[in-house]
């Protein structure tokens, strides 16, 4: 019983280091950034008096912000499409006892193990406009393909004067004819890196939650006369509803977070049609010292991935005591 | 016949597939290997006339020392946390105390956070510390915010061994390091593998923590180095591609020859639970 | 009046007795160990520059291992950042490159106790009778020099093939009204007017600044950086307006392009003109292989005639450098004729000393050494000389979006908000 108790202390003294660390470097910090976002720290020298809510009123004013806040939610609509179709897509293949799946599954896989900066400066010159990637679709003929990639301007979006426009004004919903609600054409050379690298990850996943699945449960579906895309449709995909949970959150909080890539391919891009709120912080605080106004980013950027992913973390945990 | 046919088109999809995936890899050997000479918009698809590993020797001499810079700090930091996670795993499995289920998510939710949230509080405490812009401010950096990650893969592992063994050292009076020495430590070997390599892949190719705390060219790792390289005004496609590819090579190293626990480490960091 | 008398009198005994201790004192111990000098000169004739200054320090004091600590990009915008951090981080270089001007001034001399001032260097050296009056005064605060400039560029040039030109009967503008005519000429022609590469926004902003100094002319455009100009008045209106149309004669890639590869489309023909910095020059010497090369000719920028819009690069010295003594014979030797000689004539910059030979210099750079001495000369907005960093980086926010949308009420509005934000407008 005394060794018991006394094991008890080692256990708490063993855990302690590492419980003060993320108290103090996630909790603590992420509280001092939240007051350096309420401060007047402006320029080098810190500066912690109260400023009160400016920092974030100015931001929500500011059009670089706002068009953060437009990329950022297309690129995370556009890179998790692209991922789980792919991923998807990959998975069900490699599912057909396919001679060499190892070499496959390895191949399709192996971006994961590159740094995003490896692949940014990797797809910039694969794509840089006046070659790459435009040249070998000319000649494969292929001309529409064409691009300027990540130096392209042009934001798509509903033409003010067009039918569409004038139906959406009539229900109240004009303001979605402009470019704040548009896609930036310069984020798809984001989507296509971001996708080469991670697609592969979500294929492993969605592999692993098909190899789980009892084959019984399958035999038993084509026992009943059904065909293979039916098994798929009726006995897999609804069974990898949790894996595609977890492959959203996962790539959604990457999506959300997302610099290194952005930084090594196309940095703010033009007329910031490639620019994030990570990359916004970066040259926010550290190249233009607005300290307070760079925490702000980082606090909206904190409140984003939180709404993704506490839900998630409970809703693990709660199933976790429940089982 | 239609079945021969869908197969062909299977191996057809998955062939393209797979040169989607290897084309940027073609391309920094094709890039890499010619000269700076035959670097070249018009001709950057075509295969170098004459191999010329001069790309390499400068792309070398340039990241060479923060290469150097890269291991120093890999290798210590991953073999830490490994440690730590070890052992922070093996309490909250097996010597769960009264809160240690709420503990757990607050530190899993360490490893969501985007880091710019901490960014400004760390380098002024690194600062404080002395610990600003050198290598060792990062190796604590890493193991700090490794924390939650390699605790979960190891969490998970120890919860896979049966708790009557541990009950039944217990009894026979093994103490809870003892307990670890013997009984758990010896069959670890896959979860640090997992770990290891896990951690390896993210420091060795991490860029935010590195590019804001390490400034002093001397002292950055490979990722912030290739950054830079590739931001110069004269662009060296050349030695930029045989640069990327060295900065690249530990990582694509270990996953061809560990690629099975990459996986495993992979799926345990999407938290499958 | 006793006062002043009284500092004068002190400074003309500091400034004897230095001059005396300079000739007379046994030389003090030469430096031993490292250097570390940090910029942001990373290839050509920058990079060849600061090469030669480092040569020559070798040969003064062999002793002492200079490590040449640079980060590329963007006219020192990524450099800068690094800096910043590095020094906010308690590990300054020895000597690092600072644009003179607000860039110095507002970022590390009004800040705090980042930089040590150089009254003695300067009295040793004599340089307060050595370098222009206004130049002494850009480097100076609260009377005290704070850095050691080493050259000076001129931002407003505009560049231009000459054989295009004349191809088509065509002179440089001197007006807006010319540059647009001679724009349709070369565009009826199938040649880009205008080569512009922004792939740095400095660039775009390098451009609207010599179009506002075209614009409104040197006394408001001065007035703009002082709150004497209405960043809401019909001059800043116009000149957007003139930068608008403007842009409708540049390369569709522009984006895709640094300004230097920007440069080659008006050296292979493609592009007939582009307006950048003289640095320029320096381009055109390393790719055609001398200074005397043919082909490439040079005027002020539409309405910059007689004015010099000028930025220098500077060296300061941090406090708390880790090596002090090796650090003040660096900047000993980057303000003095040896050094300028040495440097400017490969960077393609004149001194900043009045004293360097003209022989040593190519055509472009004689042309400017006479403008330098008879212009009128007005502060660099994109290279740092005429406003603080934050208030660039606004500018450079504003000019991002204005280059793609071309919307001139926004951006007026956005740049005079940043005027409000940097404490300067009300």
């Amino acid at each position: 019983m005394k060794g018991l108790a006394w094991d008890r202390v080692v256990s708490i003294v063993l855990i302690t280091p590492s419980v003060i660390a993320v108290a103090v470097f996630v909790y603590g910090f992420i509280g001092w950034t939240g007051w350096v976002s309420l401060s007047k720290w402006d320029g080098l020298r810190p500066n912690y008096d109260l400023a009160g809510w400016v920092n974030f009123d100015r931001l929500l004013n500011n059009s670089r912000f706002q068009i953060d806040v437009r990329n950022t939610i297309v690129f995370t609509l556009l890179f998790l499409a692209a991922c789980l179709i792919i991923g998807l897509l990959l998975a069900i293949l490699l599912d057909q006892k396919i001679r060499g799946e190892n070499l496959f599954r390895s191949l399709f896989l192996f971006p994961m193990a590159v740094s995003f900066i490896v692949t940014g400066v990797v797809w910039r010159w694969l794509m840089v406009p006046s070659s790459g990637l435009n040249t070998l679709f000319a000649a494969a003929g292929l001309d529409f393909l064409k691009s300027a990639w990540y130096t392209s301007p042009t934001v798509l979006h509903i033409q003010p004067e067009s039918g569409l426009a004038q139906v959406l004004a009539r229900v109240g919903l004009g303001g979605l004819a402009s470019p704040n609600f548009g896609l930036p054409l310069a984020l798809i050379s984001i989507v296509i890196a971001a996708a080469w690298q991670m697609s592969g990850f979500v294929m492993a996943m969605f592999l692993a939650g098909i190899r789980g699945i009892p084959e019984e449960l399958r035999d038993a579906a084509r026992v009943d006369g059904a065909s293979e895309v039916q098994v798929y449709r009726h006995v897999v995909l609804p069974l990898l509803k949790p894996v595609t949970l977890s492959a959203a959150i996962v790539l959604g909080h990457i999506s959300l977070k997302i610099f290194d890539l952005v930084a090594s391919l196309s940095k703010q891009g033009p007329g910031f049609a490639t620019d994030v709120p990570a990359f916004f912080m970066f040259q926010t605080t550290f190249q233009g010292d607005h300290f307070a106004q760079g925490s702000a980013i980082a606090v909206f950027m904190l409140l984003s991935v939180s709404l993704l992913v506490i839900p998630y973390l409970v809703y693990n945990i709660r199933r976790e005591i429940e089982v | 016949m239609t079945l021969r046919a869908s197969r062909l088109a299977l191996y057809g999809v998955l062939l393209a597939f797979a040169a989607f995936y290897l084309l940027p890899i073609y391309m920094l050997l094709i890039t890499g290997l010619k000269s700076y000479a035959e670097v070249n918009l018009a001709t950057m698809w075509q295969l170098p006339s004459a191999l010329s590993f001069d790309s390499f020797r400068q792309a070398f001499e340039k990241l060479g020392p923060n290469f150097i810079n890269s291991i120093q700090l890999t290798v210590p930091a991953t073999l830490i946390s490994a440690m730590l996670g070890s052992m922070n795993g093996y309490i909250l499995s097996k010597w769960r105390f009264k809160g240690s289920e709420v503990l757990f998510p607050l530190l899993l939710f360490g490893m969501f956070i985007p880091y710019q949230s901490i960014l400004i509080p760390l380098v002024q405490t690194l600062q404080q510390m002395r610990l600003y812009g050198s290598i060792s401010g990062l190796i604590l950096v890493h193991v700090v915010y490794g924390i939650p990650i390699t605790t979960l893969i190891f969490r998970n592992y120890y919860a896979t061994v049966p708790s009557e063994l541990v009950e039944a050292a217990k009894i026979d009076g093994a103490s809870l390091l003892g307990i670890y020495r013997w009984i758990l430590f010896p069959i670890s070997l896959p979860a640090f593998a997992v770990v290891l390599i896990w951690q390896f892949t993210s420091i060795w190719n991490e860029f935010l923590f590195a590019v804001v705390v390490t400034q002093n060219p001397a002292t950055q790792p490979v990722t912030v180095a290739l950054y830079n390289l590739a931001g110069s005004y004269i662009v060296e496609w050349n030695v930029q591609m045989a640069g990327a590819l060295l900065a690249a090579l530990p990582t694509l190293l270990v996953y061809v020859l560990l690629g099975r626990f990459f996986v495993r480490g992979l799926l345990a960091g999407a938290l499958k639970g | 009046m006793f006062w002043k008398n009284r500092w004068l009198s002190v400074a003309g005994i500091l400034a004897v007795s230095a001059i005396l201790l300079a000739a007379c004192a046994p030389a003090a111990p030469a430096p031993k160990g490292q250097l570390q000098i940090f910029s942001w000169w990373t290839t050509g004739g920058e990079a060849a520059g600061l090469d030669n200054l480092y040569k020559i320090y070798n040969e003064q004091f062999p002793d002492v291992e200079i490590i040449n600590a640079t980060v590329a990009g963007g006219a020192g915008f990524e450099a800068k950042a690094v800096l910043k951090t590095r020094m906010l981080g308690g590990d300054p270089p020895d000597s690092f490159q600072v644009h003179m001007g607000h860039e110095l001034i507002d970022t590390w001399v009004t800040t705090g106790q980042f930089m040590e001032p150089l009254d003695s260097l300067y009295q040793q050296e004599g340089w307060n009778n050595i370098f222009p009056a206004g130049v002494l005064e850009i480097v100076s605060q609260d009377g005290h020099p704070w850095s050691v400039p080493v050259n000076i560029h001129r931002a407003n040039v505009l560049w231009y093939n000459t054989a295009i030109l004349e191809e088509h009967n065509l002179t440089p503008p001197t007006t807006f009204d010319e540059f647009f005519e001679v724009a349709e000429t070369l565009q009826d022609a199938g040649i880009t007017p205008l080569a512009l590469g922004d792939v740095g926004i400095w660039a775009s902003t390098h451009l609207f600044e010599t179009v506002l100094i075209g614009t409104l002319g040197a006394e408001d455009y001065r007035g703009l950086w002082t709150g004497e100009t209405d960043w809401n008045g019909p001059g800043v209106r116009e000149a957007l307006e003139n930068m608008k149309q403007m842009l409708t004669y540049v390369n569709d890639d522009h984006a895709a392009l640094s300004w230097d590869q920007a440069n080659d489309l008006v050296i292979n023909g493609t592009a007939a003109m582009t307006i950048m910095g003289d640095w320029v020059d320096a381009d055109y010497v390393a790719k055609l292989g001398t200074k005397e090369y043919q082909g490439f000719g040079w005027a002020p920028p539409p309405g910059n005639a007689g004015i010099y819009d000028a930025l220098s690069d500077t060296f300061g010295l941090p406090a708390n450098a880790p090596n002090r003594e090796a650090a003040i014979e660096w900047l000993r030797l980057v303000g003095s004729k040896a050094g300028q000689e040495a440097f400017n004539p490969v960077k393609g910059s004149i001194c900043a000393r009045t004293d360097c030979d003209a022989s040593l210099f190519g055509p472009y750079l004689r042309s400017a050494m006479q403008d330098w001495t008879r212009d009128s000369i007005v502060p660099s907005l994109a290279h740092g000389a005429a406003a603080s960093e934050g208030w660039v980086t606004a500018i450079h926010d504003v000019m991002t979006v204005f280059v793609t949308d071309g919307d001139v009420a926004q951006a007026q509005a956005g740049l005079a908000n940043a005027c409000v934000d940097a404490g300067v407008c009300s």
